[in-house]
This record gives structure tokens, sequence and C-alpha cells, in this order.
């Protein structure tokens, strides 16, 4: 069995300025904030982020979470999402021009990666016709309803996240965790794992896991709960 | 302002019938489930990925896993089922919601609804809100039926549309509104206002249905 097993540093090695990164969760809930952080200290520049939202800004009492990492370590020039209300750094980037944005609805965004993934040239969506999502997009006519062509997002590197993997990357993620790390997982060319816990293989009834350690290139063990 | 949320959020909650897959969105149209009529059960959905959404988690007893659609901790359900994004979103836009209860900034004669984007305001995103007004077979605009005295409801919305022909009902501290072919149509009037006064803070025309009924909530 190959060993999948990495540091959060060993796994962004070939991590490269300019590249197409996917990062999991919502509002950074389901994101492995381990991998940003080891992604914030390789410093990588330029980096297009493709995520539900620009995750959150630091606080007074805590730092910066998930995309919200990447964003106010400056890293990010592109960033593809549904919803950056919540950051105000990214709000600020678009204002000031270092930060590209472009808004996809959360569901065109979520089956566009699992078209990237699942081998599709695309997905035809009724979601957004006649509105600025619309926009640079064929509209196709099917049995006389209008539908938007949304083309596939692929990636770089997938950073995702899990509650449970075992060493050959089988995992689940808890509760509202999952988000986009299930269609995440297929999208990329190089697929981190972040989890929590690390179990041997056999140790948890196979049945356990929702998504299979065949799309994951590399885990890192070592997440923890967000402490409030 | 407090009370008229709370009329409003009364009003729609009698349009939920036994059964109903909902989605509600953040802030008024949350306050809905508090208001549910006896002996109507209704699954809420969150988008970012379950049914069996339930209220605020209490300070202290968070679970960190557990968040809404506006990053609030939240509880759940017994009944609950949690599922990933693409799945989240099969269930909104492939018309498995019975209804979804948004707010508005306009809504048109037309249906068409405008609520995620202000020309150069900062831009939020537009989220959920697209695919929810799209796939939930019925459509709820729970708002103020004013800005501050500037129309929301109009013959045709100014601001960039979320989507087209989607909406079926508004409902305002001052009335119920049904969206026709033929336009808006006033089904029920609050008895704090006069046809008049309805009519006057509406920037379309208002068909006022023959059965014209008074707006009741408790």
């Amino acid at each position: 069995m190959v060993d999948k097993i990495k540091t959060a540093d060993e796994a962004v090695k070939d991590l490269k300025d300019g590249m197409t990164i996917m990062v999991g969760g919502f509002m950074a809930c389901g994101s492995p904030e381990n991998l940003m952080d080891a992604i914030v200290r390789k410093g990588v520049k330029n980096l297009t982020v493709i995520g539900n939202d620009g995750g959150m800004p630091p606080t007074e009492n805590s730092s910066a979470r998930g995309i919200g990492k990447l964003v106010a370590a400056g890293l990010v020039s592109r960033l593809i999402a549904s919803h950056v209300g919540l950051n105000p750094q990214v709000g600020e980037g678009m204002m000031c021009g270092k930060l590209g944005c472009d808004l996809i609805p959360q569901g065109t965004l979520a089956e566009a990666i699992r078209a990237g993934g699942a081998g599709l040239g695309g997905i035809l969506t009724p979601t957004g016709v006649g509105t600025i999502a619309a926009e640079g997009r064929e509209i196709i006519e099917v049995d006389g309803k209008k539908y938007i062509l949304e083309k596939p997002l692929k990636a770089d590197f997938a950073f995702i996240r899990a509650t449970h993997a075992d060493k050959f990357g089988n995992f689940m993620s808890a509760k509202s965790t999952k988000t986009f790390n299930y269609v995440m997982a297929m999208a990329a060319e190089t697929v981190v794992l972040g989890t929590e816990q690390l179990h041997e293989v056999g140790e948890l009834d196979a049945d356990l896991y929702h998504m299979p350690g065949t799309f994951v290139t590399y885990i890192v063990g070592g997440e923890i709960k967000w402490q409030i | 302002m407090a009370d008229i949320k709370h009329r409003i959020a009364k009003r729609v909650a009698q349009e939920f019938k036994d059964g109903y897959v909902a989605n509600l969105g953040i802030g008024l149209p949350t306050l809905v489930s508090n208001y549910l009529p006896e002996g109507v059960d209704v699954i809420l959905q969150s988008e970012n990925g379950f049914t069996g959404i339930s209220g605020a988690a209490e300070p202290g007893k968070e679970d960190v896993d557990v968040i809404n659609a506006g990053a609030g901790y939240v509880t759940y359900e017994k009944r609950a089922c949690f599922f990933d994004s693409a799945l989240s979103f099969a269930i909104i836009r492939g018309g498995h919601l019975d209804a979804t209860v948004l707010g508005a900034m306009e809504v048109d004669e037309k249906g068409n609804l405008a609520n995620w984007i202000v020309p150069g305001k900062m831009v939020a995103g537009m989220g959920g809100a697209m695919d929810l007004v799209t796939g939930a077979k019925k459509v709820i605009i729970a708002m103020q039926h004013t800005q501050k005295g500037a129309h929301k409801i109009l013959k045709e919305c100014t601001l960039p549309y979320t989507a087209l022909n989607v909406v079926d009902l508004i409902v305002t501290e001052m009335g119920v509104m049904e969206v026709t072919e033929d336009g808006i149509v006033l089904k029920e009037l609050h008895p704090d206002f006069s046809l008049d006064d309805i009519k006057a803070a509406t920037g379309c025309e208002l068909i006022i249905s023959k059965d014209l009924k008074p707006m009741e909530v408790e």
C-alpha cells in the first residue's frame, strides 16, 4: 500500500505560484485548517481559489479561518465562490483590484466541481437564467426550457477535511462539515485530506466511510475541532 | 419593527402545509418556524447540507460541526440527515422543496426578484438564493412593504435580478399578495392599513381580489 501519510508541509511541497486550488468547507466549517496554515507558511502567490466562500476573517479573539487565512496572507489573486459577504477582506481586495472574484450560484458551483471530477463536459442549470450569472455563458434550450451551460471546474490541488479517515484515505466528514469536501475530492490533480481522526485500515467498519481513498493523494492527521 | 417582523412571520407560517420540506432564509424568514400552526409538521432544510435544522444552539452547548447557512451554530432534530453540497442543491433545484421563504430588495409584477446585489456597493454574492427561488415549488417573499418609504414592489425591478418569474406570494406588514399572470393581486389587507395606504406604498398596480380579506394574525 502506498504511504500517503504526510506532514502538512510535505503535502504542499509541490504547490506553486499561480496554481488553482479547491478548498472544502462552508464559512470555514469543514475547512482543513492545518493545510491552510501550511500554504500560508509556504507563501505561494497568485493562487486561484475555488471554494464556497471567502472563509472567515481574523477577529480580535481569533485567527482567520479556512480560505480567510489565504486571503489575509494576500496569497489569493482570484476567488471563485458563491458568497463572500462574511469576509470583508475579500470585499476590500475586490475594491482595490488586488483580488478578482467570480461569483457563482452555490448549487452551480457544487455541480460544476462535481462535473470536473465526474468527467462531464459541463452541466445545464436553470439557475441564473436572465441574471448576471448567465453573463458570458451559453444558453441551451432543452424541451423548451432555458438552461445555462456551466463548464466543469478542476484544480491542481484540492484541500479537503475529514472527521474520520483511514490510512488508505477512505473518509467521512461529520454532520455539516461535508459541504464541498466530497465533490472536491474528485476534481483535482492532487487531493490532500486533512483529518481529525486517522485510523488503521480495517479499524472501523468500511461501511462508515462515505468516500473512497482512491481519490486521495496525501493524508495529513491532526486537524482539531474549532475551539469557540 | 420587531412586531412587524413577527406579524409577517406568523402570516407566512399559515401558508405551510403538513409534511412540507422548506428552506427559510436567514433573518426574518427564520422566525416563521416559531409560528407553524398546530398539527403542521414541517422539516427545514439548510443549504450547507442537512434536513432537520432546528433552533440556535445554546451558548456553551454548540456543536462546531453544525452550522446554518449564516454560519451560526444551530441544533438539529433527531430525524435530521446530513449530506454534501451537491446533494443539498439537488434537493433545492430538483423540485424537492415545497417552499422557500426569503427577503427581497425588490419584487415586480412579473414575479421577478432582486435580492442580492446593489451596484456600487460591496457585493456579498448570491450564495444559494438563485438556486432556492429557481427550484422551490413555492417562493414566498417575506419583507417590509417599503424600504423606509421607498417602493420595493414595482412594475419592473431596477436592481440586478436574482431570478425571473419565480415569486408566488408576497407577505408584508400591510398585506398578502399573490403574483399572477395578470399582475399582483391583493388577497389580504391588514386592518392597520387602508386600501389607499397599501396602494400608495406599492410601485405598481395592485389588483384587488374580489374576496379581499383582512390579514389575520394573532
